[in-house]
């Protein structure tokens, strides 16, 4: 397996290209410089300490350093979950369904591919266990954050439909049943897409990282219908576990809504 | 009989009798917190104090046994479907009640997108009473309606309420309040209820 080799300075004449876009930006007047800058640089800085991270975590193998990784990888993700919700749940709840959802969803689905597919040794390698971690937990916060955002807003904007079936003796789930399908519905659009245009509109970016590699392209396409389906289970899961529990947390156990419990909605 | 023992939800404090076959006109400037008094007692919202009917406490059932025999109808009732009578588990026993309101028995396919107002209020109201719960709490249910629909709802109530049903009811229309009620409860800004000759 042989692969062609970069240079830092390899990447001065591609970046030239984001330069552009800046210029770009300032000549139609966007004001996308500085946002486009700022994420310019962090995306460098990103990835050129993750590769120093891994790096080390190849070398030592540890169980420990492994799981702490995966830990600060689940929290930027409840992050940004709660940075993509235009109204968001009050206190604690804030980061910590987002963050609980993914971790289950993305654990669970990583954790089982690593113990009946792939069988590293030992089962936790880090060369493996962070990079599906990392690409399933990316397209699980994907389906929480919109499923979170249509069932927050579902519920606000719906509120007399909620609230109507409530009065007429409905339960909590029964009412919130529609905005929780939207919901669902919502946050598994992404991945439904991505499947349906994989390979013809777009080649994803682990397969093609893989051929770069010098993989050859049917082992490369095994791997990523693996990353697929990961993807596809961990979604589903994730969304699945963030909508029902954002249901419970807007509605109490007398079966009321309560959006007093969003930030945005609270009374003075 | 719903005894109301010091109901507390935000700055209304009340405590009342209703009883069977009762119905009593709640009036108050707009914002004193009628809606909030019905909402609370149906327990929509979070509230402390004692709601008993026929001396149970609420808390001794689920809160969507409860709202089956004390059942809150909103000024504008929310709808969840696309038609109107997927709103209803049986359409056949609503016809009789829609005709009554003026409404015509088709009105079941009608998209709820094409309703107005007033047809909203009656079939929300047609909703309700299909439950046939013990107390009803009426939030201002002709607001929207003219006058000869408001004689038929006004009349399709007093038969329940002839028939035993509880009923406590918002209006800001004090002829009405004088024709609906066998009391009266004036609801003054600090929350409090005062019981008034009609």
């Amino acid at each position: 397996m042989s692969y062609i080799q970069l240079a830092y300075s390899d990447l001065i004449l591609p970046a030239l290209l984001v330069v552009m876009n800046g210029a770009l930006s300032l000549a139609l007047h966007l004001k996308l410089e500085r946002q486009l800058a700022l994420a310019s640089m962090r995306m460098v800085i990103q990835l050129v300490l993750v590769g120093y991270v891994l790096t080390f975590l190849f070398a030592v193998v540890s169980p420990f350093w492994t799981a702490l990784a995966a830990f600060i990888m689940v929290l930027f993700a409840s992050r940004e979950i709660v940075a993509r919700q235009k109204r968001r749940l009050e206190g604690l709840w804030t980061y910590g369904l987002g963050a609980g959802c993914t971790l289950l969803a993305a654990g669970t689905v990583t954790t089982f591919s690593l113990l009946s597919q792939l069988r590293p040794e030992p089962w936790y390698h880090p060369r493996y266990a962070l990079p599906l971690l990392g690409m399933i937990l990316g397209n699980t916060m994907t389906g929480v954050s919109l499923g979170l955002d249509v069932l927050v807003n579902g519920v606000v904007r719906e509120r007399a439909a909620v609230e109507s079936c409530l009065a007429l003796g409905g339960t909590r789930y029964q009412a919130l049943l529609p905005v929780i399908r939207d919901a669902l519905r919502s946050g598994f659009m992404p991945t439904i897409n991505g499947m349906a245009a994989i390979g013809l509109v777009s080649l994803p970016g682990m397969m093609t990282g893989q051929i770069l590699a010098g993989v050859e392209p049917v082992d490369a396409v095994k791997y990523q219908l693996l990353i697929m389906f990961l993807i596809a289970g961990g979604t589903g899961l994730g969304t699945l576990a963030a909508v029902i529990g954002g249901g419970r947390l807007l509605t109490d156990h007398r079966h009321r809504l309560r959006l007093d419990r969003i930030a945005s909605e609270k009374l003075p | 009989m719903l005894t109301v023992s010091a109901l507390k939800r935000l700055h209304i404090v009340v405590s009342f009798e209703l009883a069977d076959g009762e119905c009593i006109a709640l009036q108050g400037p707009s914002g004193v917190g009628k809606s909030l008094l019905l909402r609370a007692i149906a327990d929509l919202d979070p509230n402390e104090g004692s709601v008993e009917l026929d001396g149970v406490s609420r808390e001794t059932m689920s809160a969507p046994v409860w709202r089956r025999q004390v059942t809150y109808v909103a000024a504008e009732p929310g709808w969840w479907a696309d038609t109107v009578q997927e709103h209803f588990t049986d359409w056949d026993l609503a016809t009789p009640l829609v005709d009554q309101l003026g409404l015509p028995a088709s009105c079941g396919t009608w998209p709820i997108r094409r309703l107005s107002t007033g047809e909203k209020q009656r079939l929300g109201l047609v909703r309700a009473l299909l439950l046939h719960s013990r107390v009803l709490l009426l939030d201002e249910p002709t607001s929207a309606l003219d006058a000869a629909s408001t004689a038929s709802v006004e009349a399709l109530v007093a038969a329940r309420v002839s028939a035993g049903t509880s009923v406590l009811w918002s209006t800001h229309n004090s002829g009405q309040a004088r024709r609906v009620g066998s009391r009266l409860f004036m609801m003054a800004s600090g929350g409090h209820l005062e019981e008034h000759s009609l």
